[in-house]
């Protein structure tokens, strides 16, 4: 899931003086900001409270389904349109895929009210830790199951490098070295050390990437040319 | 022909020292640091960005080092260039007449004094051995024909000290079948270790210069510890220099006897003398 965390408050009223704000309607998320604590009901009711302090009107707000499904969001907002059309501004406490869903389903000046971090896995409920970082060439059948670029610091495909002590991490010291953990693994499992991996084709994470599987055109990013036929 | 490689083929036991080029253009100190080192080095490496902090290019600086008569040892990190820059400072290394080239991981930037730098990383050493060992054979990374190949010495890092083992020679014969055919030791401290690694690395062809570490003081000793990744001196060491009434001439005497043990083990030694250059040639004569 997209990992987020709440914007630093200051820059939010700063954004809604920009235009001179006075309303403003909430979007929350109920699919990963939920999950991340950040833009589920109870960050809205937070928020608004927050606001309404701070001498704004909250018109409104609403926990979008899935914020980031433009249709979704469009149905969501049509919903809400009177407490919608009585604000100034919308804020919105989503992933910036949510937040511009929103700005594209909603006419009104949109602001972001999460920054958002990363694609992260849910080690235990408000533990997040990154380990893909959706490079679209993955290695991790070379790699037992341990993404290297995303967990190794440096992103190297071959390790350990020369930082690695008692099996430690150079740059993060309290986490085991990704490569000691590779290696590990591949051996308890019987597979060798690994060979060498060759360099990486940094083609496939160019951005923007797109997919659509409708029309049967599996392009993925704009390095991908070759599958866009 | 790189003179590294030849004093290697006929079995000499090869001296190496270090010279970090300058913050800035006045090569002055570089120079004066090689004109005490040459004397007793077969040849020196130059270090690239050392420590993740802003310095004069590897390149223009062994090409300088190398106009005062002595060999360099390029060095080159994959931390702070894409495998375009890298490549095309190998062929640009190559027709500065720089033969030996020593290729790192480098440390990370958050280490040094840019810690806001993006580490690019693009590459890592093994990878960038075999690209230099395919210059050698006249192609890029993409297999495409160079005008005009390489024929480098090529040289990585090794960790004898830094467990687990087992990890450590994995990736020391992955550099060798990179086409790496010189190590360069971190510090060691524990010949056994030398030995061990040396035993592993000598039938697969390929040399082993060990390092030695000058530690003039017990603010050296945190130095290293604190600042020096994957490396750590140990205990009855720090003691012993920090026991001492005159911790310098400890530090040299305890590099000399070093130096002596790694003769009956190693191919070559690395001197890094952390500023007491002018004890350089004690210590290897010592
Ligand atoms: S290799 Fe790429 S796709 Fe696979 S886990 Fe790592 S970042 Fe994600
Ligand atoms: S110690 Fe291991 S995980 Fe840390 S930067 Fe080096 S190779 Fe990567």
């Amino acid at each position: 899931m997209i990992i987020t965390k709440p914007r630093d408050w200051a820059r939010i009223i700063q954004n809604l003086e920009s235009i001179g704000a006075r309303s403003v309607f909430l979007m929350g998320c109920g699919q990963c900001a939920t999950v991340a604590h950040t833009g589920g009901e109870k960050e809205l009711v937070e928020t608004a409270g927050r606001l309404t302090a701070a001498g704004y009107e909250v018109t409104g707000w609403t926990v979008g389904e899935v914020t980031c499904h433009l249709n979704g969001t469009k149905l969501d907002a049509r919903k809400h349109r009177d407490e919608i059309d009585g604000a100034d501004a919308v804020l919105v406490l989503a992933c910036g895929a949510g937040v511009q869903t929103t700005a594209d389903a909603i006419a009104k000046p949109v602001f972001p009210g999460l920054e958002s971090l990363f694609l992260g896995t849910v080690v235990r409920n408000g533990v997040f830790e990154e380990r893909c970082q959706t490079c679209g060439d993955c290695v991790l059948d070379m790699t037992a199951g341990i993404c290297p670029v995303t967990t190794c610091p440096k992103g190297l495909l071959n390790g350990p490098c020369g930082g690695m002590w008692n099996g430690m991490c150079e740059v993060l010291t309290d986490r085991e070295c990704t490569h000691v953990r590779i290696q590990r693994r591949l051996t308890e499992q019987g597979r060798g050390l690994g060979g060498t991996l060759a360099p990486k084709d940094f083609s496939t994470a160019l951005k923007p990437g797109g997919v659509n599987i409708r029309d049967r055109v599996t392009h993925r990013r704009a390095g991908d040319r070759e599958g866009a036929r | 022909m790189s003179r590294l490689k030849e004093l290697f083929d006929t079995g000499e036991f090869v001296v190496t020292g270090e010279v970090a080029p300058p913050r800035g253009t006045d090569l002055s100190g570089m120079h004066a640091s090689v004109d005490l080192l040459a004397p007793y080095c077969h040849a020196l490496n130059v270090t690239d960005n050392q420590g993740a902090s802003l310095h004069l290019s590897s390149l223009a600086a062994s090409r300088a080092i190398l106009d005062r008569g002595i060999e360099p040892i390029f060095q080159q990190t994959c931390r702070d260039r894409n495998r375009l820059a890298l490549q095309s400072d190998l062929l640009a290394a190559w027709s500065l007449g720089l033969e030996n080239v020593l290729v790192v991981t480098g440390d990370d930037p958050r280490a040094g004094d840019h810690p806001h730098a993006k580490g690019v990383f693009d590459l890592d050493s093994t990878q960038l051995a075999t690209i230099a060992r395919g210059m050698n054979q006249g192609h890029d990374m993409m297999g495409r024909d160079l005008k005009g190949a390489t024929d480098f010495y090529i040289g990585a890092a090794m960790f004898p000290e830094a467990e687990p083992w087992d990890v450590q020679l994995a990736r020391i014969e992955q550099k060798i079948e990179a086409g790496v055919r010189f190590f360069q030791t971190q510090a060691i401290f524990d010949m056994d270790k030398l030995q061990r690694a040396v035993d592993a690395v000598r039938p697969l062809g390929a040399k082993v210069i060990a390092g030695v570490l000058v530690i003039r003081s017990p603010r050296v000793v945190k130095f290293v510890n604190e600042h020096l990744a994957g490396l750590m001196v140990p205990d009855h060491i720090a003691e012993r220099i920090s026991a001492a009434d005159d911790p310098a001439e400890e530090a040299i005497a305890l590099a000399t006897e070093q130096v002596r043990d790694i003769r009956s083990i190693a191919d070559g030694v690395h001197v890094m003398p952390l500023g007491l250059d002018a004890a350089v040639g004690k210590i290897l004569t010592g």
